[in-house]
This record gives C-alpha cells, sequence and structure tokens, in this order.
C-alpha cells in the first residue's frame, strides 16, 4: 500500500472550488465535450450555456450565453457557440446545461471549460 | 323502502362481502393480499372475511348495520388468484370505498387495512402486497415537501445521482467529534452526510450540540469546495413537540435537510413533520428502521412496496429503498418495481416487477431512493446503472473506511460516481466495462486507485429470503 497522502484542498486556495457534476475529473478534452452533447440532444433535452466569473461560481444565475438552443440537435452548432463562449470570457467558469421542458428542470449540468481559478 | 330485517346471528361473510362481479371504481382504494387460510376454509370465505374485518364488519350481524347503507361503505373481495408457485396462499383483491378513509391520512387508511384483520383466528398468515391509491385519494395529500426536482434546485445537483455517507461509529462521538468526521466528508466530495437513525439526543452527545458542529462543518466545506452541501441532522424524538423543536432549530440555524424515522417515530409524527418541512422550505430525508420487521416475511406482514406508497403520501424527499448489489436485503426486480413507485408520475402493472395495480400520483412529487449499506467504489457501476440519476448512493464504510481518512474516500468515491456517469453518456454499458471505467478515472485519482485496492471486488451474495411470487420451473 502506498503512503498516506493529505488531502490538498484549502479554503485559501481558490484552485480547490469544485463546481459540480464532472468537476472531479480531469478537464473534459473536446471529443469528451462531444459526447456529452450527442447524450443530451438523444435525450431530447434543450441545449445551453452559462457563464461566472470564478468568484461568483456558487451563484445560482450565471451569465446566460445567448438564449438556451431550443431545438437543436447539431452537435457541432452547440460545439461552435461553446467556443464563441470561450472566447468571449476566457476567464470565466462555462458551464453547459440541458433544459428538460417536461420535468421543468436541468437534465444535466456540467463545467465543460474551466477559469482562471488564481 | 326498508326491505332488509334483523336476523341476529353469524352469517358467512361471502354473503356479504364477496362480489366476484362487483366492477372497481375509479375511485376505490384496492389492495391485493396474499392470504395463507387455515385449513378447511373456503378461498372466497377467507377473502370475503379479510374484506368485512377490513373494512365495515365484525364477526357477527348487528342490528345497527342496518342503520346504514352498507353497500356504500364496505369493502369488498372482488377477485382471487393462485399465488404462482406457491400453493399455501393465493391473492385476494379487495375494493373500498373511498369515503371509508380520512382525506390526506396515511394513519387513517392502514388502521383499517392492516389493523385487526391481521390478527384473525382463520389466518395463518396475511400479508398485504400492493394498494392502489386512486388519484382522489392522493390529491388530498400532502406527499413529498419538496420532490426531487425541486431539491436539485435547491443543492445544485444536475445530471447525477446525489452523493453520500452515515457517519460512524453510529453511536459514541462526541458531538466536535462527530462534526469533525462530516466535515472530512463534505469537503472530500460528498453531497451530503446523514445521522444515523440511532442518533437522536444521548447523553454522549445531545442534539442541539451535534446540530451547531455539524452546520459549522457544513458551512466550511461549501466555502472551500463552492459546492452545496447538507446534513440530515434527525429530528427522531420522544414526542411531536420535542421532534419540532429540533426541527425548528435545524431551521434557524440554516441546515437544508432534517431527517425522520417514518416508522418508529410512526405516520402521525411523519405526515406533521412533512407538513412543517413544506411550510418551511425544509427539506426532508427518510430513514426506515423497524421496515424488515414488516416487510421480509412473504406470507405475513405489509411489503415494502405498499410502506413506500405510504410514505410518498405522507412526505418525505428521500427514502432508504435498499442497494440491490449490498449487505441488505433486496433482488433487482422487485426493488426497481418499488423506486419507480416512488419517483415516477404513473406505473403500470406489471406482475414482473411485483407491481399489482396501475398507479398514478398525478402531480405528486417523486422522493429520490437513498441506496444505502455496505457498498464502495466497485459496486458503483452497477448502483449507476440500476438506480439511474434520481438516486442518493451512500457509502458508510466505503468513505470512512478509506485508509487515507473520510476526505479521501469522499473524493475516491466521487470521482468513481462521475466517472460512471460520464462513460454512461458516452454511450459505454457500466456493467459490463465497470472494472475499465474506474481503472482509467483511478490513473488521476490516487485516492480512488487506493480505494480500489482497499475494498477489491467484494460481494455480498446470501440469498434473498423475500423474493417475488414466480412459477417453479
Amino acid at each position: 500500500m502506498s503512503e498516506m497522502q493529505d488531502y490538498k484542498s484549502r479554503v485559501s486556495d481558490p484552485a480547490s472550488r469544485k463546481f459540480e457534476t464532472f468537476s472531479y475529473l480531469p478537464q473534459m478534452t473536446t471529443e469528451q465535450i462531444r459526447k456529452q452533447i450527442e447524450y443530451i440532444v438523444k435525450k431530447g433535452w434543450n441545449p445551453g450555456l452559462e457563464h461566472t466569473e470564478p468568484e461568483h461560481l456558487m451563484d445560482n444565475y450565471w451569465y446566460m450565453w445567448k438564449l438556451p438552443m431550443f431545438g437543436e440537435t447539431n452537435v457541432d452548432v452547440v460545439l461552435q457557440e461553446a467556443e464563441a463562449c470561450r472566447k468571449a470570457n476566457p476567464n470565466n467558469h462555462i458551464r453547459l446545461l440541458a433544459y428538460d421542458n417536461y420535468k421543468q428542470s436541468q437534465g444535466t449540468n456540467m463545467v465543460i471549460f474551466r477559469g482562471k481559478t488564481v | 323502502m326498508a326491505v332488509k330485517s334483523y336476523n341476529a346471528g353469524v352469517k358467512e361473510y361471502r354473503q356479504t362481502y364477496w362480489e366476484p362481479e362487483y366492477k372497481v371504481q375509479d375511485t376505490d382504494i384496492l389492495a391485493c393480499f396474499k392470504i395463507t387460510p387455515q385449513a378447511g376454509v373456503s378461498r372466497e370465505e377467507i377473502a370475503a372475511a379479510v374484506a368485512a374485518e377490513s373494512s365495515t364488519g365484525t364477526w357477527t350481524t348487528v342490528w345497527t348495520d342496518l342503520l346504514t347503507d352498507l353497500d356504500h361503505y364496505k369493502g369488498r373481495a372482488y377477485r382471487i388468484e393462485d399465488v404462482p408457485g406457491d400453493d399455501t396462499c393465493f391473492y385476494a383483491f379487495v375494493a373500498y370505498p373511498i369515503d371509508l378513509f380520512e382525506e390526506g391520512s396515511v394513519v387513517n387508511v392502514f388502521t383499517s387495512l392492516v389493523g385487526n384483520v391481521f390478527g384473525f383466528k382463520a389466518l395463518r398468515a396475511l400479508r398485504l402486497e400492493d394498494v392502489r391509491f386512486p388519484i382522489a385519494y392522493v390529491k388530498t395529500c400532502g406527499g413529498p415537501p419538496q420532490g426531487i426536482q425541486m431539491e436539485r434546485d435547491i443543492l445544485n445537483k444536475y445530471g447525477r445521482p446525489l452523493l453520500g455517507c452515515t457517519i460512524k461509529p453510529k453511536l459514541g462521538l462526541s458531538a466536535k467529534n462527530y462534526g469533525r468526521a462530516v466535515y472530512e466528508c463534505l469537503r472530500g466530495g460528498l453531497d451530503l452526510t446523514k445521522d444515523d437513525e440511532n442518533i437522536n439526543s444521548q447523553p454522549f452527545m445531545r442534539w442541539r450540540a451535534r446540530f451547531d458542529f455539524v452546520q459549522e462543518a457544513t458551512l466550511k466545506a461549501e466555502r472551500e469546495t463552492g459546492e452545496r452541501k447538507g446534513h440530515y441532522l434527525n429530528v427522531t424524538a420522544p414526542t411531536p413537540e420535542e421532534m419540532y423543536k429540533r426541527a425548528e432549530y435545524a431551521k434557524e440555524i440554516g441546515a437544508p435537510i432534517i431527517m425522520h424515522d417514518y416508522l418508529t417515530g410512526g405516520f402521525c409524527a411523519n405526515t406533521g413533520l412533512a407538513n412543517w418541512c413544506r411550510d418551511n422550505g425544509m427539506l426532508l430525508h427518510i430513514h426506515r428502521a423497524m421496515h424488515a420487521v414488516i416487510d421480509r416475511n412473504p406470507h405475513h406482514g405489509i411489503h415494502f412496496r405498499v410502506l413506500a406508497k405510504a410514505l410518498r403520501l405522507s412526505g418525505g424527499d428521500h427514502l432508504h429503498s435498499g442497494t440491490v448489489v449490498g449487505k441488505l436485503e433486496g433482488d433487482r426486480a422487485p426493488t426497481l418495481g418499488f423506486v419507480d413507485l416512488m419517483r415516477d408520475s404513473f406505473i403500470k402493472e406489471d406482475r414482473a416487477r411485483g407491481i399489482f395495480f396501475d398507479q398514478d400520483w398525478g402531480s405528486m412529487p417523486g422522493v429520490f431512493p437513498v441506496a444505502s449499506g455496505g457498498i464502495h467504489v466497485w459496486h458503483m457501476p452497477a448502483l449507476v446503472n440500476i438506480f439511474g440519476d434520481d438516486a442518493c448512493l451512500q457509502f458508510g464504510g466505503g468513505t470512512l473506511g478509506h485508509p487515507w481518512g473520510n476526505a479521501a474516500g469522499a473524493a475516491a468515491n466521487r470521482v468513481a460516481l462521475e466517472a460512471c456517469v460520464e462513460a454512461r453518456n458516452s454511450g459505454r454499458e457500466l456493467e459490463k466495462e465497470g472494472k475499465d471505467i474506474l481503472t482509467k478515472a483511478a490513473a488521476s485519482s490516487p485516492e480512488l486507485k487506493i480505494a480500489m485496492e482497499t475494498w477489491k471486488e467484494i460481494k455480498f451474495e446470501f440469498d434473498t429470503v423475500d423474493k417475488l411470487d414466480v412459477a417453479h420451473k
């Protein structure tokens, strides 16, 4: 058994912040993000994008990037919008969410680009 | 006018309570009983007796029967079926008019359905297998204080199961040490931690001190991780007054969720507490101590699917439902059956999953099933596959038993959970490829790697005592 490790997480270190679903996995590659968008589309959910300054991570309401992409099933279009959002807000966390209008909630929600944390 | 006359004496139940031609009303409460009769009693007579004893009847004719319209109030046995694979018993279906029951009272319904009738001498054993609550009755009950969707919005958790842990040892920690265990779990990546059901307010840790330390732990973990956290503060108490006092204090210090044991605490206390939670914007976690006493014997008692329906009506946002894969009893098909009864809005009759009736919940919110007991990272692929996103997975020993401590144990579980969800969304088959998915995730998580080495692929494989009734092969 390998040597015991300290758990490196500090209130004083912004890099210790997490952001819910998938934030304990390494940053997703474009290919992985594509797969998640495919999943959202296959579920019949409406994809959307939101972003925030990392220090306001815990707010419910992040800035909406344009409007949710109602009825959009083209994965490339969603990816392009995500890239455009990132280009315009390079320091911000950007999350991909999926509105499920039958459950009147979000089917999923994940940060796909991680902003500057220091 | 008066066509009935009074004849004192005992008459056969079947003359009044067996009506095979009865057309079931949409507003009737329907029950399916599994009856094991004493030798020499006909099925129809005993089914009628069960209908009578659980509704208007008594053992002898009484003159006051003639002061009311029994046809409006009596329960009726309307169908009898063989139990597949078991000749010692049979199913009897009973319809109860909705006016037999007080509105919004799970207490009243169960006082009738599982009251004196269970001690009836003509029965060797009796089990309530399922109950159909008509939408008309469902609408009179409060149900879950918040429900699955509201809880997701409150806790900001989407697209994955919630992750929790029961703090151990279950008894004996001081409040401050207990808060430490909570803090470590939450900072490591759990969403929720839980008071053990036995923790109420014992001399070693009074409730108020526990609430204070746990809330500090929760708030610090939130600041540290940037995520919403909670700890189920158990307000189960000796009296309703004491229960509400604890609930009020939990709210006062800003805790998002409290907890209650609905069977030992009772339906009356539970329904009241659920109403209080709805009024006060609190989430309510429900434990089910004592359920196995009631639901485990396949011939006697109440099946858990009925207890689960009772809880959904009485009110609760989480309910323990077994894991299928852990240390506690639970076959896969019936577990999935009552998990759907807890979460979905309409559930079709499906005997293969032990569901005897269509059940329409209308707009009543769903309850999160909680899978807890004897599970660890190796179970994660199966758990995500079995329960899907709308569940709360609780790893007690599987978090606290990590060789590097609670935070590392929590992180290991969180990484395993997210890796499984990510893989499932990407179209991979979790139970087939589980080992590969976890191994790959462990490459970037030393905490998960050690957890996988610690527990290896342990399984609990005892035979299930309460199986679905299926024909012998």
